[in-house]
């Protein structure tokens, strides 16, 4: 439980990302098994331990301290287990438990007797072993990493692509003693999950100049459509959706999976569709936050899926065929399956990079990104590969903004001003739009900084305000209705494009030109 | 104590601090006031202007160190007993900082000991607390919620040894109050075998020459300068007062690890607020532990809670059946450790 503990301790406090991966490739590295599979079923969410409640860890604790000073403390501390953890007023020899006999022990006692079990193993732990204990217990450790994150850390370690962890990843279980022994140089485990995820196929970013070098006629193109990618697989009848990292998203999406009537793997984009024409990415949003979707919002907000490409077909692997050969096949099989919520992504007709362009610039419905160029030979190969696969956004749409908060960085930025909360004017008010932490250069960052101290007109922790002067061009890739939102509106990939110091505050933007971009 | 004579007429709060009529004298006034006595140098506690002040002879230096030689018309040096207005006052160490005391007043029939700010952890940066016995115990409450029960300072201290070697091409940046903590991190360094130079930022130098003169080995110390460049702070220490974090002062430092050394850092939300990323739980003041041990080892008749969480503390005494109530003082600051 201490290496645990400690490992916890780091990711919490841990801001970026690469960090957070360092930490938990150092924890794969010294933690021995079986005790790193379990903690790494932690970090995944595969660890199904469902009967530790809050409500029983208040009862256990109750019967402990005073109500009073329980409260108190409580109301400091703002975190239930933390609390426990802390304010637990009996300790015994700290006899350190190994994480594996902690997972099977709390596994396998019965509801009844779980509090005398836990009260019992925390009196004889530390306080940050009773917190990752009691962590541990509820489920959802909070420690700002996902399933992803862990999987990208663990190919770290291994030193092999994340796409191949992603693909055996289904056919694993904790404590993943085959995946260990693959990882430190054994042999590589056959997957044997049925309906497994195959690793995506992804692009890379380009523009007219890039594509300059490329023939127009050795390629495909198609739209780029806003919804989600996924892989929808049917594999002897057993059904399921993936998302593009491998995250199985079946049981939020029935409608969907009721619609795989065929044996095989297919790459597409996950939408809502209403009469025809697709939703904003915002409906489809709605739907992925439920686990369990109720026959109201099936109905108002159907999913369907867009067919991109086939990877099997009745048990045979076409992933190394060339890419026309895929899509033939694929549009014969959309049209036999004849199901409303599975069609094709239409190919775009063009003959040189500049009809693409004007393709592009006028696309048929608000829902696309921009456009995809795939090469016609291409085998269907995982990962981000340059020279295949491509994909040319529109333009990011911008707003004049002006700079109302700013806070501080770290790590590399330590001591600079580097987040900063912008807003747009609604009537004399400015309301707060979005924040951007990048697109900025280093000379933009110590010009920013500099504006920051010099106009602050007030602190907040580590968050000043400032006075709201300095216009800021804003670039985003799209705009979601929010109710989370002061200003009603989500910014998607907000980032600094400029530094208007030639404009005044009072020409920046309004929020009802912004509200029209929606 | 006799029932006749209640002891707030022999001490108790006014808007400058706490007053004792019969020797006519403040202890720790936040204002000027003629006659003060002070526990110590920390600001809040410590402040210039006033008339005569009684103090342990480190305090007074300190104030001369912060204030100039002028921030006071006369100091009257105390170690151990003295009398003021025919009232006894003893100085007892409080274990918080250098020079720091505990006030005991006592009239014959009734003896107050005001704690100020203490701490029974080890410190080798000042000389230990001991316990000034008294009817009635005026004590702190910076730490009083039982979720806080400080680990050991060296344990604290090697974790940011273990996290300097894990990561050697970054420098640790450690935020620290100028007076007590600064010094205590240091010696606590140098005790777990750190031999390297460690670098301070420029608002730590005087506080921490005057703990040398005081006999207190913090070993080879240097300014935190960019004269080598920021490469030449890879996988070093340094030490700075936390205000300088916002400051652009950080800016010098190559991807620096923001640690800081407080009690408060036992609560992660606290620690996450602050942007720390490794939190080290060293405190100058008593925890849970320490605050009702010494309420038990004291057993005074009444106690007096003030500056910070009163109400638990309070709630403790009542649950051991010992008179207690809060002291609301005003003007000390509550977060500062």
């Amino acid at each position: 439980m201490q290496s645990f503990a400690r490992v916890l301790e780091q990711l919490a406090f841990t801001p970026s990302r690469n960090g957070k991966i360092a930490h938990l490739v150092e924890a794969f590295r010294s933690m021995p098994d079986p005790e790193r599979g379990y903690a790494l079923a932690a970090f995944t969410g595969d660890l199904a331990l469902r009967n530790v409640t809050p409500s029983l860890l208040r009862g256990l604790v109750a019967e402990e301290t005073d109500a009073e000073l329980f409260r108190l403390s409580y109301e400091f501390v703002g975190d239930l287990a933390e609390t426990v953890a802390l304010i637990w007023p009996h300790s015994g020899t700290v006899a350190d438990m190994p994480l594996t006999d902690a997972v099977e022990e709390l596994a396998a006692t019965a509801k009844a007797e779980l509090p005398a079990l836990i009260a019992r193993r925390l009196t004889h732990m530390t306080p940050s072993q009773r917190y990752a204990y009691l962590k541990l217990a509820t489920g959802g450790l909070r420690v700002g990493v996902s399933a992803q994150l862990a999987r990208t850390a663990l190919a770290r370690f291994g030193g092999v692509e994340v796409t191949e962890i992603e693909e055996l990843w289904h056919g694993l279980s904790p404590p993943y003693l085959p995946l260990f022994a693959w990882l430190e140089g054994g042999e590589k485990p056959v997957s044997l999950a049925a309906a497994p995820f195959r690793p995506v196929m992804l692009s890379t970013a380009t523009n007219l100049d890039d594509l300059a070098e490329f023939a127009p006629a050795d390629f495909t193109a198609e739209w780029k459509w806003d919804g989600i990618r996924v892989q929808a697989v049917n594999d002897s009848g057993t059904r399921r959706l993936y998302s593009r990292t491998g995250e199985d998203i079946s049981r939020s999406f029935p409608d969907v999976i009721g619609a795989l009537n065929f044996e095989g793997t297919l790459d597409g984009e996950l939408l809502v569709k209403r009469g025809g024409g697709i939703a904003p990415f915002g409906d489809l949003q709605k739907r992925l936050g439920r686990k369990k979707p109720g026959k109201a919002i099936l109905a108002s907000h159907p999913a369907a899926f867009r067919a991109y490409d086939l990877l099997f077909w009745n048990g045979e692997d076409w992933r190394t065929r060339p890419l026309v050969q895929r899509q033939t096949r694929l549009r014969d099989v959309v049209a036999e399956l004849s199901d409303p919520r599975i069609d094709l992504s239409p190919a775009l007709a063009f003959a040189s990079w500049q009809e693409l362009a004007e393709l592009r610039a006028n696309p048929p419905e608000s829902v696309v990104e921009g456009v995809m160029i795939k090469r016609r030979g291409s085998a269907y190969v995982a990962g981000r590969k340059r020279g295949n696969w491509f994909k040319w956004k529109h333009d990011p749409m911008l707003v004049d903004a002006v700079m109302l908060y700013a806070q501080r960085g770290h790590g590399k930025r330590s001591g600079y001003y580097s987040d900063f909360t912008f807003g747009v004017w609604q009537g004399n008010h400015l309301v707060p739009v979005g924040k951007a932490y990048f697109g900025f250069t280093d000379a933009e960052l110590k010009e920013l900084d500099r504006f920051v101290r010099n106009n602050t007109t007030d602190r907040f922790g580590p968050v000043r305000a400032v006075k709201p002067e300095l216009v800021l061009e804003v670039a985003f890739e799209g705009l979601n209705q929010s109710s989370r939102h002061k200003s009603g509106l989500a910014m998607r990939f907000p980032r600094i494009n400029r530094i208007r110091t030639d404009k005044p505050a009072s020409e920046a933007g309004t929020l009802d030109e912004l509200k029209q971009l929606l | 104590m006799t029932a006749s004579r209640p002891p707030e007429q022999l001490l108790h709060p006014r808007p400058e601090g706490l007053y004792c009529p019969a020797g006519d004298f403040f202890i720790d006034p936040v204002r000027p006031v003629p006659r003060a006595m002070i526990t110590h140098g920390h600001a809040d506690h410590a402040r210039a202007g006033h008339g005569t002040v009684w103090a342990s002879p480190q305090t007074l230096d300190i104030m001369a160190i912060r204030y100039g030689e002028a921030f006071c018309d006369t100091r009257i040096p105390v170690e151990g007993q003295t009398e003021a207005g025919g009232i006894r006052v003893a100085f007892t160490p409080a274990g918080h900082v250098l020079g720091s005391c505990q006030i005991t007043v006592d009239d014959g029939s009734t003896a107050i000991t005001v704690s100020g700010d203490y701490a029974r952890a080890d410190n080798p940066a000042c000389a230990p607390f001991q316990l000034a016995p008294c009817d009635i115990f005026v004590t702190e409450a910076t730490f009083g919620l039982p979720v806080f029960n400080h680990p050991a300072p060296l344990s604290e201290i090697e974790k940011l040894l273990r996290s300097v070697a894990a990561q050697p091409d970054r420098c640790h940046l450690v935020g620290a109050y100028a007076l007590g903590k600064a010094q205590r991190v240091i010696a606590l360094l140098r005790q777990a075998g750190w031999e390297q130079p460690i670098y301070i930022h420029g608002a730590l130098q005087r506080l921490c020459d005057y703990h040398i003169e005081q006999g207190i080995d913090l070993g080879d110390l240097r300014p935190a300068t960019t004269g080598d460049g920021k490469a030449a702070f890879k996988g070093q220490i340094i030490l700075g007062p936390p205000s300088a974090f916002a400051a652009t002062w950080a800016q010098r430092f190559p991807d620096p690890v923001i640690c800081f050394a407080s009690g408060w850092m036992q609560v992660r939300a606290r620690a996450r607020q602050r942007g720390v990323e490794l939190p080290l739980i060293l405190s100058d003041h008593a925890d849970w532990q320490d605050l009702t041990r010494t309420i038990q080892e004291l057993a005074p008749q009444q106690v007096w809670v003030t500056h910070g969480r009163e109400d638990a503390l309070v709630r403790w005494c009542e649950l051991n059946q010992i008179a207690a109530r809060p002291l609301r003082l005003v003007g000390y600051e509550e977060e500062a450790d």
